[in-house]
């Protein structure tokens, strides 16, 4: 397939449900400049060496001019990048100022606490599920769980919840964009803006609040925190939020439906989860490395030329490195294609690395493990409805779209 | 001998032959579960002259001082069960190559086949034995050690004077600021690292300690301890002629190798540590490697291809685990399946709020570059230079390029570094002398590179000099 377009064929939904065939003829050749452009980096060693990369930015605005075209941009043009396409040292101080109220050192406990409320939501959504012989997980759980999670954590009023699970939905429907006419596309765009302003100035008004009287919660401690990075200015904390939303949405969506598929798959390890719960701790980073929900990092470019595997990938170049391809990679993983739930040596690319590594991969991981844990635990016979699922666009965000579960019952 | 036969007791020593590890610490531990994971099955003694089950060192000066972990709770984790005889608390005195026998304090002795020798180094006491045995001077190498220091800052000394501002000085500088006590920190050098780090960098340290409340006198010796009548430490005579009040003093003036035990042996050991070739197995005397004898960790001087071949003396963690894993591999293979240890220098330090790690050989550059962030900001990266390529990097608070730098490194890429990085600044655009107090210039050689990245597939080439 040397001369075939290989992102078209990665990004081709007939691909899509199994893209790793794929991903092995990619790496055969580890790093590529496809015909439509990009340099296509597909084996561990050379991804991961370029996420430690100083020479590779994260900033669109490095792309060339042709590169920039490609991906479709749409941007707020009155709120500010968020960190995650920033590099150092914006990027460091909006994450540090962003990790204060989030995670250790400042926060430690933060994730760990949620564990009990995590543990409700759960409940109370599989409880949904009762007098019902067939659920699809998409809609019934794996959607609704990481939205009322980042509401809870942001510290979004529970009156205002489906006002927020509204705009989530559809801020998340247009990552995946619908292949109509361009009418109908610009109509969805219309859609999406106008919730995406809607969310701002939302969270711009609940954030001044929270500055006046804070509570327990991150959009407080943003709000009204001070370190030796001072303080994140409003439209930095609203863009910081929606960051929040969307990233660890649509991937913690991914990551749960993949998990239980990949469990009906392997019934074998469905029956040891339920027998050993605390399997579910390598399981999950397993399904990481197996099912990455972000299957590339398609963003990325070259600061200066770069030798890498023989090849030279030359200044302002976009690089898109394939995750879930050195996931995949015989020279790192021993039977790559075989899913070992406790795998050991298993530092796969699941959440990137380097200085853009998950920044919410601890609160994903905790969301993860207990909603399989549950899931496995109380239904009854659990069983695919159709295999392969239907799949959504999102070659990069990949994910089913539906995932149908028939069960015989609920346990308590 | 033919070579069936050398396979047949290679064969035999694998499955019924006694290795015997002198020295229970990181290095010892790990070089014991290896050989269990590489199939050796005969009979495993560890000797440690520490009555504790291995543990962990790295916490003594931070987490333990700091009263978030008790002293006796490093213990280090077990990778696997070991199926092996402990004999703690009990110091090995001598070792017969002849007899292939260990002696031990207790009178005992150990017959070996194989013999690694992890016994890595100890704190250097203060010189002057009387005032090292006042009441009040301390030195951290132990988890006793670490027990009886915190034990005297929970009584809330009203100073601590730190002897030495190298990683561990400085880690106990910071630990007494965190929680509050007054602390002198006297340093021989021009500024805190120096040593390891250069005088570029020291600068940094040196502000960080100030900020932090530490009262830093650099180019100055402690002279002398003082007691009271009662033998309790009361003050330290300084060599700018001036007194510092204090009541509790810690030592911190680098380590010592444990060699001493080997002196008659004939083994190549020495206050420098026991030299080895890079399969880890010790030089005699004589300059001859020995067949039977191993050395691994901080007690190890074994020479580096990356570095003009130099024998290298470690005091790093990850030094330990990656040379005890090689010596252990090596010593149950025969020639040709044994691997080099060509581990690239690495270690960490916690202080002051500050991560700081390090690759490569720092005190071999001549020159040193600034190429992400800033040093006004506690928060970059530098490139070390030496005859026009990489040699050392180190970074504060941006640990996640490192590794970057470590494969330049391993390249033998040029320095200065030609290329744009994300954060730049212009600081960063041209390269001042790195100002090491006393530069050891090796002669030259050929330099090397090298590649992959599995411990199995280290391969070393050799490619000219730079011109």
């Amino acid at each position: 397939m040397t001369s075939v377009a290989l992102l078209r064929q990665i990004t081709d939904y007939a691909n899509r449900a199994d893209p790793y065939p794929l991903y092995a003829e990619l790496r055969k050749t580890p790093v590529v400049r496809d015909e439509d452009g990009p340099y296509l980096v597909s084996t561990y060693w050379e991804i991961h060496s370029l996420l430690h990369d100083p020479r590779v930015s994260s900033d669109t605005r490095n792309l060339s001019p042709e590169a920039a075209r490609t991906i479709s941009q749409e941007e707020d043009p009155n709120l500010p990048p968020p960190f995650i396409k920033l590099d150092p040292p914006e990027h460091d101080r909006l994450r540090r100022l962003a990790m204060r109220p989030f995670g250790p050192p400042h926060t430690p406990r933060r994730v760990y606490e949620m564990r009990g409320e995590l543990g409700e939501i759960v409940s109370g959504l599989i409880d949904g599920f009762r007098d019902r012989g067939q659920v699809d997980l998409v809609d019934d759980f794996s959607y609704p769980f990481p939205v009322t999670v980042i509401c809870r954590l942001l510290g979004i009023p529970r009156e205002d919840e489906a006002r927020f699970h509204g705009w989530a939905d559809t801020i998340a429907a247009s990552i995946d964009p619908a292949h109509g006419t361009a009418d109908e596309r610009e109509a969805q765009l219309q859609v999406f803006r106008q919730a995406r302003t809607d969310l701002a100035s939302y969270l711009a008004g609940l954030i001044e609040e929270r500055r006046r009287s804070p509570r327990d919660d991150m959009l407080s401690a943003m709000a009204a925190g001070y370190g030796p990075d001072g303080q994140m200015s409003p439209v930095e904390m609203v863009s910081t939020s929606i960051l929040l939303l969307i990233a660890g949405h649509e991937t913690t969506v991914n990551l749960i439906t993949n998990g239980m598929l990949t469990l009906l798959r392997n019934p074998d390890v469905l029956q040891r989860l339920r027998d050993d719960p605390d399997l579910v701790v390598p399981l999950v980073e397993e399904l990481l490395r197996y099912e990455p929900p972000v299957q590339l990092l398609p963003q990325k470019t070259t600061l200066a030329d770069i030798d890498i595997a023989g090849t030279t990938i030359p200044k302002g170049a976009p690089l898109w490195l394939v995750l879930a391809s050195g996931n995949r990679d015989p020279q790192r993983f021993l039977d790559p294609d075989r899913f070992i739930p406790d795998r050991p040596d298993n530092q796969h690319l699941g959440f990137s690395s380097g200085v853009h590594n998950c920044f919410g991969s601890p609160l994903a991981r905790l969301e993860a493990q207990l909603a399989l844990t549950e899931l496995v635990r109380r239904l009854d016979n659990p069983r695919l409805v159709e295999d392969p699922p239907p799949y959504r666009h999102n070659a990069v965000l990949r994910g089913p779209q539906h995932l149908g579960i028939a069960f015989d019952g609920l346990r308590q | 001998m033919p070579p069936v036969s050398v396979d047949g007791s290679l064969e035999k020593l694998r499955r019924e032959g006694h290795i015997v590890i002198v020295g229970a610490s990181l290095a010892g531990l790990r070089a014991a579960e290896t050989l269990r994971d590489e199939g050796f099955t005969g009979t495993l003694t560890l000797v440690g002259d520490e009555p504790h089950d291995p543990y962990d060192r790295p916490p003594l000066s931070k987490q333990v001082l700091l009263g978030r972990v008790p002293a006796d709770h490093t213990g280090l984790p077990r990778r696997r069960a070991l199926d092996a005889r402990w004999r703690l608390g009990v110091a090995a005195t001598g070792l017969d190559l002849a007899a292939k026998r260990v002696h031990l304090a207790d009178g005992d002795s150990l017959e070996y086949d194989r013999l690694l020798i992890t016994t890595g180094v100890r704190a250097r006491p203060w010189p002057h034995e009387l005032e090292a045995d006042l009441d009040g001077v301390f030195v951290l190498r132990t988890s006793d050690d670490a027990a009886q220091l915190h034990r005297r800052l929970n009584a809330g000394p009203s100073r601590v004077l730190v002897i030495g501002a190298g990683f561990t000085g400085s880690e106990i500088a910071s630990a007494c600021r965190e929680r509050g006590l007054d602390v002198t920190v006297v340093e021989r050098g021009s500024a805190p690292l120096v040593g390891a780090l250069g005088g570029v960098v020291g600068e940094v340290a040196a502000k960080l300690q100030r900020e932090h409340g530490v009262d830093l006198r650099c180019g100055v010796m402690v002279t002398g301890l003082e007691g009271d009548s009662a033998g309790r430490l009361r003050c330290a005579h300084l060599s700018d002629g001036s007194t510092v009040e204090v009541e509790v003093a810690v030592v911190g003036l680098g380590a010592t190798r444990n060699t001493e035990w080997l002196a008659s042996s004939g083994l190549g050991a020495g206050p420098r540590g026991i030299a080895c070739d890079a399969g880890c197995r010790a030089f005699d005397v004589r300059g001859i490697v020995t067949d039977d004898v191993f050395v691994a960790g901080d007690v190890a001087r074994s020479p580096h291809p990356l570095f003009g071949y130099q024998f290298l003396s470690l005091e790093h963690w990850g030094n330990a685990i990656a040379q005890a894993e090689v010596a252990a591999h090596n010593m149950v293979s025969s020639s040709t399946e044994r691997r080099p240890h060509v581990w690239t220098p690495s270690f960490w330090s916690a202080q002051f709020g500050v991560n700081i790690k390090s690759v490569g050989v720092p005190p071999m550059a001549d020159e040193i570059i600034v190429t992400q962030g800033s040093l006004d900001e506690r928060c970059f990266t530098a490139a070390y230079g030496y005859q026009g390529r990489i040699i050392a990097a180190v970074t504060f608070d941006q640990a996640k390029w490192l590794e970057f730098y470590q494969r330049q490194i391993e390249q033998a890429a040029p320095f200065p570094p030609e290329f744009t990085t994300v954060d730049r600044r212009p600081e960063g655009m041209r390269p001042v002398p790195a100002d090491f107090p006393d530069p050891s210039l090796p002669s030259h050689g050929p330099t090397v590179t090298l590649s992959g990245h599995s411990p199995s597939d280290r391969r070393i080439s050799f490619t000219p000099l730079h011109a």
